[in-house]
């Protein structure tokens, strides 16, 4: 089999081949700065911001409630520190879970080391909140909530709109990092009671390197990058318009195609989760069976390695991956598993399988019978797995 | 077609040497797999640049740069805790012991050839080779060894006699065939990023060579605690920092006012004390070794004469083996400068290494 099987869908996407014609004529043809006077470049100025309804639209929120960054990361560390910098008169307490992207979590140690202090949620089994300890934890202090859409690794979708409940019944602000889920599941920033949003284009096949920020008109947050007046003088910086155009012509298309793609991609990843765990011994399946992201599986497979299991799929066409590629560097057990309550040896040998809306039944077939093999293999060599058959025999 | 090539994982640390066994073994029809081993222990650490060395973030960047260029397929793993378990841990209990271990013969035996084979095999490699100045033969007598690579400048065999047989039937060393300029030469030839990079040098965990600082960080050290130099005879002669500070044989960072040079000659950890002597005292004869690994034979014949090596940089001497209810008993023909316990004693018949042990008497 010479055909690459990409499921690593969370870690980023290929961009859509129509999205890339909608992009080429920012880069040569129409080059110019949106922020200069002559002709030409009101026409790149009216891309950024049709660009921006379009997004303001698939949210329900306001086209000047949209605010391009250079991605998720930028967007999850100006909406904490932001708002944290806007509002430490008012109080120095913030409310995040443990199951967060890194993104949200070092941004959050940072601040203690600032003086601010903050309360990691615990999660259940399945990865959620309580939605009773968030609103324990609230205080007088509190001036942020902030909680992700759906985690990045196992899938699980939080109840957001009770989290935004909650938030506007305290009158806490209320930033979800939706980088994952933002263009794959519905989402109106009115209903769910949403202030802030970060999300990034590359998650649905958009380009890299542009994100942008959804903030509630009202909400007081300064700017994170200083220099020219783009962004309303809340984010400097000369608009990557490609980018921010690749990044609107790609949400639309997922947003159109989006109960189409749900359906399949559920109907995709539940084919594949039902043979993993009928015809594979000593898996078990992490994140909640059902409100999870359409596209996402993720197994621990008990007395192997994961980074084995990485590489012989690898060997196989298969690009799948342990966690989130964010932490690959990292030599420790991934903090979303351990916060879901798997023992360390079991999160080493996770497996994150994350789909796209190009994948077929016959590639799930294939990615089984050659995990099959593989964690068959892997155990036949596994001296934990031998010690754990003598010990069961 | 079935695939008849067999596969290899090439151990590549970013540098030249490993960098051109990988070449050297696609070139001659191998299928190679580029594995870099993650050791380093903690995120900031790898911030310490190391030019050169086996650890830190820049080496898995420049091998990965390699592999690119040879068109391998790379991978990085993991084996943190089998690093420090086997190495860190044994290194520095060691010192708290009073004895000068070295790292390297422990990484190689239970990392690299043990951790990074098994896994290598598990994906379905056939053989792990490494970028070491040293070779791997068959003897008539069907037994593996390492034989001294063509170049005895460069010459690694010392740290690599603890290997067995299961792991050098399993192991390549296309290196050992070449001298270091035309390894460079080779890497220069075929394009590789690292042809110039220095050579690594000193313990790639304790890059800036401050081993007593680094244990003193890494364990409890309850018992490194200053203590009596004294004489042989027993007499005070001052205040050492603490046994981990010293070595046999060592001059420099005494302290001490005697009017003459010395030496420290023993380290006492029972007591606390290190010995201090003369020149004269630093030289002995013979020493005794236990866990003794046996590569190009089963067992030492009683009384056999060999060449033995006491430290890496040794030249190695001659010498008589005798077998000893610890392990053996290494004999010289002249008395050798500071045998070191926890140091190895490796035993060579010409270029083949026979065997060696663990010093723990000198």
């Amino acid at each position: 089999m010479n055909k690459l099987i990409y499921l690593d869908n969370a870690a980023t996407t290929k961009l859509d081949a129509d999205v890339f014609e909608v992009m080429k004529p920012y880069f040569i043809e129409n080059f110019s700065n949106p922020s200069s006077v002559y002709d030409i470049a009101q026409h790149s100025k009216a891309a950024v911001e049709d660009a921006r309804e379009q997004i303001a639209n698939i949210l329900g929120a306001r086209t000047n409630e949209i605010y391009f960054t250079g991605g998720g990361s930028e967007s999850d560390n100006w909406a904490i520190k932001g708002t944290a910098e806007a509002y430490k008169t008012k109080g120095n307490h913030i409310i995040t879970s443990k199951l967060e992207h890194h993104a949200v979590l070092h941004t959050c140690q940072y601040l203690e080391k600032q003086g601010f202090e903050v309360t990691y949620l615990d999660v259940d089994a399945d990865g959620k909140i309580s939605l009773e300890e968030l609103e324990a934890a609230i205080k007088p202090e509190t001036i942020l909530i902030s909680i992700m859409f759906a985690n990045n690794e196992i899938g699980t979708i939080q109840p957001i709109k009770e989290i935004g409940a909650i938030a506007k019944k305290h009158g806490v602000l209320f930033h979800t990092d939706a980088v994952q889920a933002f263009a794959h599941v519905p989402i109106d920033v009115q209903e769910m009671n949403i202030d802030m949003l970060s999300a990034s284009g590359h998650k649905f096949n958009g380009p890299k390197g542009i994100g942008f920020m959804y903030i509630r008109k009202g909400v007081k947050i300064g700017s994170f990058i200083h220099g020219g007046a783009q962004e309303r003088s809340r984010r400097a910086g000369t608009h990557n318009v490609p980018g921010i155009v690749g990044m609107a012509a790609a949400a639309r298309l997922a947003a159109d195609a989006m109960d189409e793609r749900i359906k399949q991609e559920c109907e995709l990843r539940d084919y594949l989760i039902d043979r993993i765990l009928t015809e594979i011994p000593y898996v078990r399946l992490n994140g909640h069976r059902t409100d999870r992201l359409p596209n996402n599986a993720n197994f621990s497979f008990q007395f192997i390695e994961g980074e084995s299991l990485l590489i012989m799929l690898d060997q196989r066409g298969i690009c799948a991956s342990s966690g989130s590629a964010c932490t690959s560097g990292s030599l420790d057990p991934s903090h979303v598993l351990l916060a879901i309550g798997l023992p360390h040896e079991i999160a080493h040998g996770s497996l994150r399988l994350t789909l796209s809306h190009e994948n077929t039944k016959e590639e799930m077939d294939y990615v089984v019978e050659q995990l099959k093999f593989i964690v068959d293999r892997l155990r036949s060599m596994s001296p934990l797995y031998e010690d754990f058959v003598k010990k069961n025999s | 077609m079935k695939n008849t090539k067999k596969t290899v994982v090439v151990g590549m640390s970013g540098g030249v040497d490993s960098s051109v066994a990988a070449l050297l073994l696609k070139e001659q029809g191998y299928n190679v797999i580029g594995v870099t081993m993650q050791i380093w222990q903690d995120e900031d650490r790898c911030t310490i640049e190391h030019e050169g060395g086996c650890c830190g973030l820049s080496a898995v960047d420049d091998a990965r740069r390699v592999a690119g260029i040879l068109d391998i397929p790379y991978y990085v793993m993991n084996f943190k805790n089998e690093f420090k378990e086997n190495v860190i841990d044994y290194f520095t209990d060691a010192y708290l012991h009073g004895m000068t271990p070295n790292p390297c013969i422990a990484c190689n035996r239970y990392v690299k050839w043990e951790s990074l084979l098994r896994r290598s095999l598990e994906i379905g490699a056939d053989y792990i080779a490494t970028g070491h100045y040293a070779r791997v033969v068959k003897l008539p007598n069907g037994r593996y060894a390492i034989q001294k690579s063509k170049t005895d400048a460069k010459d690694q065999t010392y740290a690599l006699y603890n290997l067995t047989q299961y792991q050098l039937e399993h192991t390549l060393m296309p290196v050992g065939d070449f001298e270091k300029p035309q390894i460079r030469r080779l890497a220069d030839e075929a394009g590789l990023v690292v042809a110039n990079k220095p050579d690594s040098q000193e313990i790639c965990f304790i890059p800036d060579n401050d081993y007593a600082g680094f244990i003193e960080r890494e364990c409890d050290c309850s018992n490194v605690r200053p203590g009596n130099f004294v004489d042989k005879d027993g007499n005070v002669l001052g205040t050492h920092k603490g046994i981990i500070h010293y070595t046999i044989g060592q001059r420099k960072g005494l302290n001490l006012s005697m009017g003459r040079p010395v030496f420290v000659t023993d380290i006492r950890t029972d007591t606390n004390e290190v010995v201090i002597g003369d020149g004269g005292d630093v030289f002995s004869l013979e020493l005794i070794a236990d866990n003794i690994n046996y590569m190009a034979v089963p067992e030492f014949e009683d009384g056999m004469r060999a060449w033995a090596k006491i430290r890496y940089s040794h030249k190695g001497a001659p010498c008589t083996v005798y077998n000893h209810e610890k392990g053996i008993r290494v004999v010289f023909d002249e008395p050798q400068r500071a045998i070191t316990p926890g140091q190895a004693v490796v035993i060579y018949d010409g270029d083949i290494v026979m065997g060696g042990g663990t010093i723990i008497r000198g």
